[in-house]
């Protein structure tokens, strides 16, 4: 699951610790804070500090991607900010698997999937959300002005890979 | 003869390069730049097609996607050959070879075409009046004659070997057409930086600026200023011009679907070009440009080929350097026609007459007709047109003040022009909802209050003159660019053009002197509707044009308007006796023009249909040599045949293996959701029959539901991990469901609940692991947790590792026998299963799959959900009724099941059978009844739901569903079958280990 | 295809929602109390109006939460979004009219 074009590559993102955070919005809050990612999770953005990386999917879930080496701590934290507080915390590390998709051509490719607009205008760095990539849900973050995150479920991924392969050649017509 | 008609000098074909294509196997030459239909004429080959009904010789009529008649087949082979392409629109490239349609044994001689003398036995609805009897005959005889010789071209029968792409875009403004109103718009926007697309459906933009040899946009050729704005356009970033590119689809909130050529033209396009592009744009504003349409005059022959549209003829001479006759008479009710009738003057062109039906023409372009010599007839209509496979004269009559029509005079001519006026594209304007309105002064329908955010400019709403045209087209981009939030200045132009196109027209069949009753005026030639069928529609009682339409097939097909509408309204106001506008217009129907399904199917075809979702044990399982079978998305490992074993032989050693030792299954794909928070427990029990409350901390219960309607949706062994922390399995299919309907009650019904749902099913790898040597095999590899039937009961969990990997292992069994599943973390699912594969070698694990698993959960009477149940069956009918708890106060479906028929005493109810001959296996949907001799229709009691041949029993075993069933424990009923009818026994559901002792070990 | 505003995600195209049917239908707070008639009606009887309704949409494939529309059945036109839990909001007239045109 490596491509790569002169435009356009797809490449399995680094080793993240994954968990799905929900609460009630109040309690995202208290946990944005003891995650030191500020005082709130924006919705369908992106916040980052230290090992932890937050996308604020829904107005009761984030997804948690953490970097292995510093993910213990990142959760300590979060577990001790949250104590006593209804909310549920639950590993999605094997749920799912990252992709960087990367190149000039990455707009044109996922274009041909989503029916959002990935126009850096409309969708801009540091935007994360859920879409429908043709027929296989996805996170897309994007990360860079030519670098978007798909995160998708693990059975799911030859299948967007396949599409997004065959969308990025097509975009050079 | 090698282009004998193309004219030196014209048109924006490549003089220099010649281009060599085949049209029924005969070899021609045309230029670079071509048409099929240009190309065929420059050779003055007008025949290209024989028409739908009577098998009439056709020609192109038009220079556009308008064209009815001049369909071809493009490309060879079986796969490779496209039908139904219009000549007019097929791109000339090296060596493209096309065929014509609908005729045989060929083109010129073609042997339907006596349906022509037998016309006055096919009018409008003949298949309804002719086929009706013997009513048997339709689908053998009368159809498949009908279909073979009225008829399109032949679908390919080979698989598509090309491919197609789609894109979503999303624009500020979206302009659709290149026309002078077009380019005006889009530049109009794109100056003011919105995003802009254009499309155009032809190869090149300019619209009708192509065929214009004598307007002048300030002080340029309007072709010259068509590069002109072309070059700003290339380079505004925010602009896409997007040409071969037609909009055919306009639908909800500005939601636009283009379908763009790209490889069709080439000669030897790059191997991984797609043939297509499939666009759905989503634009904040549109601006329709569609332009408009000339309408043919309705007279008798005016279907001849070298029977055309004047203004056709004048994009062929301009556009593309091609004299369609030598000699030319022009009818025309219209000033456009004198334009033309001037370009071909001056190219050389013999103008015979211009026969104007209006009394008094005078306008500057008449007076430059006669001016240059040419003969003009006021007050003067066609009769008919003469001529085989190609025209040869026509004639001429004077209509007199009283309204009859004088005695004719015939006129020589190769090329016969027409000219009922224009009218107005609205087709994506109506499919968008947008109302129309009658213009009584243009005689046409013109967009009138849009139901979306869109604006039409230029001759698509009935401006036709230039000067107005760019003017309008200018507003309308600004106004669009201004909606979406981009102030912008309209450009201006000044334009040097006298013409006034667009200010008279024709609508309706000409009058004729005499009854002419044999006489074939074509409304619509793509469908072969004639004037008279219209007529007759309307005396045999049809009143409103939706029904005219279907009676005579007028505007249905591809034509879907474009060409016949007008007429056929003005023919139908006629024989009705009422103003055009009160008598209504029919639906614009989407595609504007047909689109290639390969465009619709896109990635969608292959691998790329569905995701093909595969489980981390997978890879081993095709090692292995499993069958798969597919579950929903999921691909799942049905057996794992050993040497030559069929299916039956395969289940039947997995079945033994499992009962007699140990087997190991993947498991991976039921649905696993984590129900976490203080009120997860509060929450099963308001979705589950179940009882949660009580359900201790390392302990599992199986879990059934219903919908709110009582009826069982779903089922799964449900763990609890915390006070707090549910782990719920569902089935492999119903995953996404039992999700979506408990988001929907805790969202909406309990949004006070503090519980929230995970998805986990693809988080965990899970093996099952079932038979009596189960425990053996996997104690050694659990790192020390103690898996004893003490420790570890049946329906219990415990947390752990295996291997140093995390576990979640359940003491659970689908098979009735000691059962372990182990979930892991779905990148370690692969070494743990081949950690327990290798443990098990000592003895015998054997690998088996989901036929084998149904096998065995029937010997013990597990239901499958969507198997045993079909929606209709409460937990009682299933036999589940113990899972029901008594205690509760409500829980989704309570109230449902206390309705009096819920429990009435003949509900299907799950029973066994047991066939008299232990060899013979029922079929699944089998149905059962009480006598063997019960005269048809018998009364059904019920029916198969599982049927299997049980190696462990040595005979077959089945479930059912069957009225009042659990009362007729021990009756004997029958299944009746083709040609005998089998005796079965009716029995408890549990065949094997009724007590299930084999569990509790 | 659609374009329906998620209160929480913004516009989306239709093809990212799962329409819920009919809005403003409670379950009854106890079941059990209900007549088979008023039970009948809660579960199957649905208005199926000419004209605006209020309607239940997921965003299924995005955020997956439930919000209400008001749409109208003649044109799919949205009047507007709103969260569960809030009361069908009044209308006014030329809101209405615009919604039908």
């Amino acid at each position: 699951m490596q491509l790569s074009h002169s435009e356009f590559a797809l490449a399995p993102a680094a080793e993240r610790r994954r968990f799905v955070l929900q609460a009630r919005p109040a309690t995202l809050d208290v946990a944005a804070r003891a995650l030191g990612l500020g005082d709130t999770f924006a919705m369908l953005a992106a916040a980052a500090a230290g090992a932890v990386t937050a996308l604020r999917l829904g107005p009761q879930e984030v997804l948690l991607l953490l970097d292995p080496a510093g993910a213990d701590d990142g959760l300590s934290a979060l577990r001790a900010g949250l104590a006593g507080v209804a909310h549920s915390l639950v590993e999605v590390s094997d749920r799912q698997v990252g992709l960087d998709l990367s190149g000039a051509l990455v707009e044109a490719a996922l274009a041909s999937l989503t029916s959002i607009d990935v126009a850096v205008a409309a969708f801009p760095v540091g935007m994360a959300t859920r879409t429908l990539l043709g027929k296989a849900d996805g996170v897309l973050w994007r990360t860079a002005p030519d670098r978007f995150r798909l995160e998708v479920w693990r059975s799911f991924a030859p299948y967007l890979s396949g599409l997004l392969d065959e969308a990025a050649r097509d975009a050079v017509f | 003869m090698s282009q004998a008609f193309r004219v030196p000098g014209h048109g924006r074909v490549d003089p220099a390069r010649t281009v060599s294509f085949t049209f029924d196997g005969r070899r021609f030459q045309g230029q670079a730049g071509d048409t099929l239909a240009s190309a065929l004429l420059a050779n003055g080959h007008h025949l290209m097609g024989r028409s739908f009904k009577y098998h009439r010789p056709r020609g192109a009529v038009s220079a556009g996607s308008d064209e009815p008649n001049a369909l071809v087949a493009v490309g060879s082979g079986p796969a490779l050959q496209t039908p139904n392409l219009r000549a007019t629109q097929v791109e000339l490239y090296e060596g493209l070879t096309a065929v014509s349609q609908n005729r045989f044994p060929s083109l010129k001689f073609d042997l339907g075409a006596v349906n022509t003398l037998a016309a006055p036995l096919l009018p409008a609805g003949f298949y309804y009046k002719t086929f009706m009897w013997p009513r048997s005959f339709w689908d053998r005889v009368y159809e498949p004659v009908i279909r073979r010789a009225a008829g399109l071209g032949v679908a390919p029968t080979a698989p598509d070997p090309d491919h197609y792409a789609f894109q979503y875009a999303h624009c500020d403004v979206l302009v659709a057409g290149a026309g002078p109103a077009g380019l005006a718009a889009a530049l109009a926007a794109g100056r003011a930086g919105a995003r802009v697309i254009l499309a155009e459906e032809t190869a090149e933009a300019g619209g009708s600026l192509l065929s214009d040899r004598t307007s002048r946009i300030d002080g340029r050729p309007a072709a010259l200023w068509v590069a002109d704005i072309l070059a700003e356009l290339a380079g505004l970033p925010n602009v896409r011009v997007l040409t071969r590119c037609t909009a055919f689809n306009y639908g909800p909130h500005n939601m636009v679907a283009l379908n763009q050529r790209l490889s069709d033209h080439l000669a030897d396009p790059a191997p991984d070009m797609p043939r297509e592009r499939l666009w759905q744009v989503r634009a904040q504003e549109v601006v329709l440009a569609a332009g408009a349409l000339e309408r043919p005059l309705v007279f008798e022959g005016n279907d001849r080929p070298g029977v055309m549209l004047a203004s056709a003829a004048r994009t062929y001479l301009n556009r593309y350097g091609v004299a369609c006759g030598r000699r030319a008479v022009i009818v025309t009710a219209d000033d456009s026609a004198y334009r033309v009738a001037l370009d071909l003057h001056a190219a050389g062109v013999t103008v015979a007459a211009i026969a104007d039906l209006r009394p008094a023409p005078d306008s500057a372009l008449v007076r430059a007709a006669q001016e240059a010599g040419l003969t003009v007839l006021p007050g003067t209509t066609v009769q008919r047109a003469h001529g085989g496979t190609r025209v040869h004269g026509v004639e001429l009559a004077r209509l007199l003040p009283d309204g009859s029509v004088g005695k004719g005079r015939h006129w020589r001519a190769d090329l016969v022009l027409m000219s009922g006026g224009y009218t107005p594209s609205v087709h994506l304007f109506s499919q968008s909802r947008g109302k129309l309105v009658f213009d009584a002064e243009l005689g046409v329908y013109v967009p009138g209050e849009p139901a979306e955010r869109t604006r039409s400019a230029g001759a698509c709403r009935g401006v036709y003159a230039l000067a107005c045209v760019l003017a309008d087209g200018a507003a309308a981009g600004v106004a669009a660019a201004g909606a979406a939030g981009f102030a912008a200045d309209a450009p201006a132009w000044t334009v040097d053009a006298a013409d006034e196109p667009g200010r008279g027209g024709y609508a309706g069949a000409l009058p004729r002197r005499g009854k002419g009753l044999l006489a074939m005026a074509f409304v619509d030639f793509q469908n072969d509707v004639t004037a008279k069928d219209v007529k007759l529609a309307v005396r045999e009682g049809f009143q409103s044009i939706e029904h005219i339409k279907r009676y005579t097939t007028t505007g249905m097909a591809t034509d879907q308007g474009k060409m016949s509408n007008v007429n056929a309204l003005g023919i139908a106001a006629d024989a009705l006796g009422r103003p055009v506008e009160k008598v209504g217009l029919t639906t614009f129907r989407p595609p504007f023009t047909p689109v290639t399904f390969g465009a619709f199917a896109s990635h969608a075809r292959g691998d790329l249909f569905d995701p093909d979702r595969r489980t981390p044990i997978d890879p081993w399982a095709r090692a292995q040599g499993a069958v798969f079978e597919d579950v929903g998305l999921w691909r799942r490992a049905r057996y794992f045949p050993r040497g030559s074993e069929d299916m039956e032989a395969a289940v039947r050693r997995e079945c033994l293996a499992v009962r007699g030792g140990v087997g190991i299954f993947d498991a991976s794909t039921l649905g696993k959701i984590e129900v976490v928070g203080p009120d997860a427990a509060t929450f099963m029990n308001r979705m589950y029959v179940n009882a949660w409350t009580k359900l201790g901390v390392g302990r599992c219960r199986y879990g059934l539901m219903c919908r709110e309607n009582g009826f069982v949706y779903d089922d799964g062994v449900v763990g609890r991990i915390a006070q707090d922390r549910f782990h719920v399995t569902t089935t492999t299919g119903g995953a996404p469901g039992v999700l979506a309907l408990m988001e929907d009650y805790l969202q909406t019904e309990w949004p006070e609940l503090d519980v929230w749902l995970t998805s986990t099913t693809e988080e965990w790898a899970v093996i099952a692991l079932q038979g009596p040597s189960a425990r053996a095999v996997l104690a050694p590899l659990v790192d020390g947790l103690d898996i004893s039937a003490e420790a570890l009961p049946h329906m219990s969990l415990a947390e752990g590792t295996i291997g140093g990997v995390p576990m979640r292992l359940f003491r659970v069994s689908f098979t009735g026998e000691l059962g372990f599943e182990i979930n892991v973390p779905a990148r370690h699912g692969r070494a743990v299963w081949q950690a327990i594969w290798d443990a098990g070698q000592g003895v015998g694990i054997t690998p088996y799959g989901t036929e084998t698993m149904h096998v065995l959960r029937a010997e013990k009477g597990y239901i499958i959900v969507g198997q045993e149940t079909d929606g209709t069956a409460t937990p009682d009918d299933a036999g589940c009724g113990w899972a029901v708890s008594k205690a509760k106060a409500d829980f989704v479906g309570k109230r449902s099941l206390a309705l009096p028929a819920m429990q009435a005493p003949d509900r299907k109810q799950l029973v066994g059978l047991l066939t008299e001959a232990a060899w013979e296996v029922l079929e699944e949907g089998a149905q059962l009844v009480a006598r063997p001799d019960e005269a048809i229709p018998m009364r059904v009691l019920g029916h198969v739901t599982s049927s299997y041949f049980s190696a462990t029993l040595g005979r077959s075993i089945a479930l059912a569903m069957v009225s009042g069933g659990r009362a007729r424990v021990g009756e004997t009923l029958y299944v009746p079958m083709e040609g005998r009818t089998i005796a079965v026994t009716v029995t408890k559901p549990v065949f094997y280990d009724v007590e299930g002792a084999r569990l509790n070990v | 295809m659609l374009l329906i505003r998620c209160p929480y995600c913004g516009e989306r195209s239709e093809i990212e929602f799962a329409n819920g049917g009919e809005a403003h239908i409670a379950r009854p707070a106890d079941p059990m109390s209900r007549t088979d008639e008023e039970w009948a009606q809660y579960l199957y009887m649905r208005d199926n109006p000419k004209g605006l309704i209020a309607e239940r949409w997921r965003h299924a494939h995005g955020c997956n939460r439930f919000f209400n529309a008001l749409r109208d059945t003649r044109t799919d036109r949205f009047v507007m979004t709103y969260e569960m839990g809030r009361p069908r909001p009044e209308i006014d007239a030329a809101t209405a009219a615009e919604a039908a045109r």
